[in-house]
């Protein structure tokens, strides 16, 4: 079983269409990178994903619950993070956990907390107001939130967006661990192409709405004759060249 | 049905946290029924010194109105005030792709209310004792009946304000303040139905409230429990309170058709 398949996704805003017949799977234990310019559609895509938004049409199912049918036992198996939505800035950050624990029923929450502070460095900040901590410190926080339930599914929204490149390692490796051990599947937004071509299996990139190519980060490369994703990223967004044929 | 009471709780906990370590927020919540309370216990002050025992009777309705009528707007406040948390500290996506069920957020949102209501209103009803030697439970144990229909007016008002938020975002968060003002003209509060104009009797019948306060002045005077009227209100408030959930269910719906719970806060 997929842990998520997306077929022939729509979604119109009158007569602007947001995403137009997007299709894709993603197996368990991979990851999918999601890239596109601002306004490809992947917000928009990824908001569907979550129940955040209705298609206009199409289907979506995790891990075999279909979206528009049974959403709340997709969302119990999900999470999300995103440097872009907060967590409530007056709780401390062990509040904070303890908060999401209960949304999600998380079983033995002490101890769960206990080992997401030890893995995101957070033992020294558990009492610590979450609106009172630097911005990559948010983000470690908000990565445990989104771990806090040990999804099968994690959706990242620019996961790494505001640390330094060493914090940003340590969450990629986290990452790939994380993968590894528990065989969740990811599909990751990202505007870092090192990370992508590090993190993903596979990649789909969007263009006004459509997915526009996608392949493996090695496979896009040498189709578009490129030495890394940015290249291929650049000559999408900018039309200036097509794969090459094999 | 466990698991549902947790992520309810979850939610209430989020916002005891946040009221316990924030003063100001605490003294928010009591600061306007105390206000209210001590103004018109000065005017039943006045009045009972300058006019006869009719008037004596009239100030105790005016304190007793006072009180009761706060419950409605503590409780309407408590809810929309608790979303508007949610909404300010752009905490609301992380909600909604929880397995948080609708229901659940609005069972938080009247557990978050009441709580609100109580510490909002037990200052003021101390204040009316101490200082105006008004006890609240001297209406009997129908007192908690009326409490119970005030204050689920309050919520249906409040699922209503909330829906409109859902369909307006946070630029209609001024209704959250000022809608339920609006009503108590009508609510019939201090006066009875029968003071307002002819075309506008229908209106105020419509509302929980104007029964409520019939029945609270009755046994003021002496005239005993208006069964009656208490059958009225809780009709009402059940009809009222479907259509809050109904209108509720439709905007949460249609916000997530249109895209606005991802930009509600905006």
């Amino acid at each position: 079983m997929d842990a998520i398949t997306v077929e022939h996704l729509s979604k119109n805003y009158g007569v602007v269409q947001a995403v137009s017949d997007v299709s894709f799977r993603v197996a368990p234990g991979k990851i999918m990178g999601l890239l596109g310019g601002n306004g490809a559609g992947k917000t928009t895509t990824i908001s569907m994903l979550l129940g955040l938004l209705v298609p206009s049409s199409g289907r979506i199912a995790v891990l075999g619950h279909d979206m528009a049918q049974d959403r709340f036992a997709a969302l119990q198996v999900m999470n999300f993070s995103s440097p872009y939505i907060a967590l409530p800035g007056r709780l401390t950050v062990r509040e904070n956990l303890l908060v999401y624990g209960h949304l999600y029923n998380v079983k033995q929450l002490t101890r769960r907390i206990g080992e997401l502070a030890e893995a995101f460095d957070l033992s020294g900040l558990l009492s610590r107001k979450a609106g009172e901590l630097s911005a990559g410190q948010k983000t470690r926080v908000a990565m445990a939130k989104a771990l806090i339930n040990k999804p099968a599914v994690l959706l990242l929204d620019e996961p790494t967006a505001s640390l330094d490149p060493d914090t940003g390692d340590y969450v990629r490796g986290w990452l790939e661990r994380y993968r590894a051990d528990s065989g969740c599947a990811m599909l990751l937004a990202s505007h870092n192409m090192a990370e992508v071509e590090r993190l993903c299996d596979d990649v789909l990139i969007m263009k006004q709405g459509r997915i526009v190519d996608q392949g493996t980060p090695d496979d896009l490369i040498a189709r578009y004759g490129r030495d890394d994703l940015e290249a291929v990223f650049l000559d999408i967004a900018r039309n200036r060249r097509v794969p090459v044929a094999s | 049905m466990i698991h549902s009471a947790r992520r309810v709780w979850g939610m209430v906990y989020r916002h005891i946290c946040l009221y316990r370590r924030s003063w100001p927020r605490l003294v928010e919540i009591a600061y306007w029924p105390t206000l209210e309370l001590l103004i018109w216990g000065f005017t039943t002050q006045f009045l009972t010194r300058h006019a006869g025992s009719p008037a004596l009777m009239a100030a105790g309705s005016l304190i007793a109105g006072v009180l009761l009528w706060e419950v409605v707007l503590r409780a309407q406040i408590g809810v929309t005030f608790t979303f508007l948390e949610e909404i300010w500290s752009r905490n609301l996506g992380h909600v909604f792709v929880s397995p948080l069920r609708p229901a659940e957020l609005v069972a938080a949102l009247l557990s978050v209310s009441a709580l609100r209501t109580v510490v909002g209103v037990l200052p003021a009803s101390v204040i009316a004792y101490t200082m105006y030697g008004f006890n609240a439970a001297s209406l009997g144990p129908v007192l908690i009946l009326f409490l119970l229909n005030l204050l689920i007016m309050g919520w249906w008002v409040a699922l209503g304000i909330v829906s409109l938020l859902f369909r307006y975002g946070a630029g209609a968060e001024a209704l959250a303040w000022t809608i339920a003002f609006g009503i108590t003209p009508i609510a019939c509060v201090f006066y009875p139905v029968s003071v307002l104009p002819f075309w506008l009797q229908p209106v105020a019948q419509a509302l929980p409230a104007a029964h409520i306060f019939t029945g609270m002045r009755a046994i003021m005077a002496g005239q005993g429990i208006m069964w009656g009227e208490l059958a009225a209100a809780a009709g009402l408030n059940a009809v009222w309170l479907a259509a809050g959930i109904a209108l509720f269910a439709r905007q949460f719906h249609l916000a997530r058709v249109r895209g606005a719970l991802i930009s509600i806060g905006e």
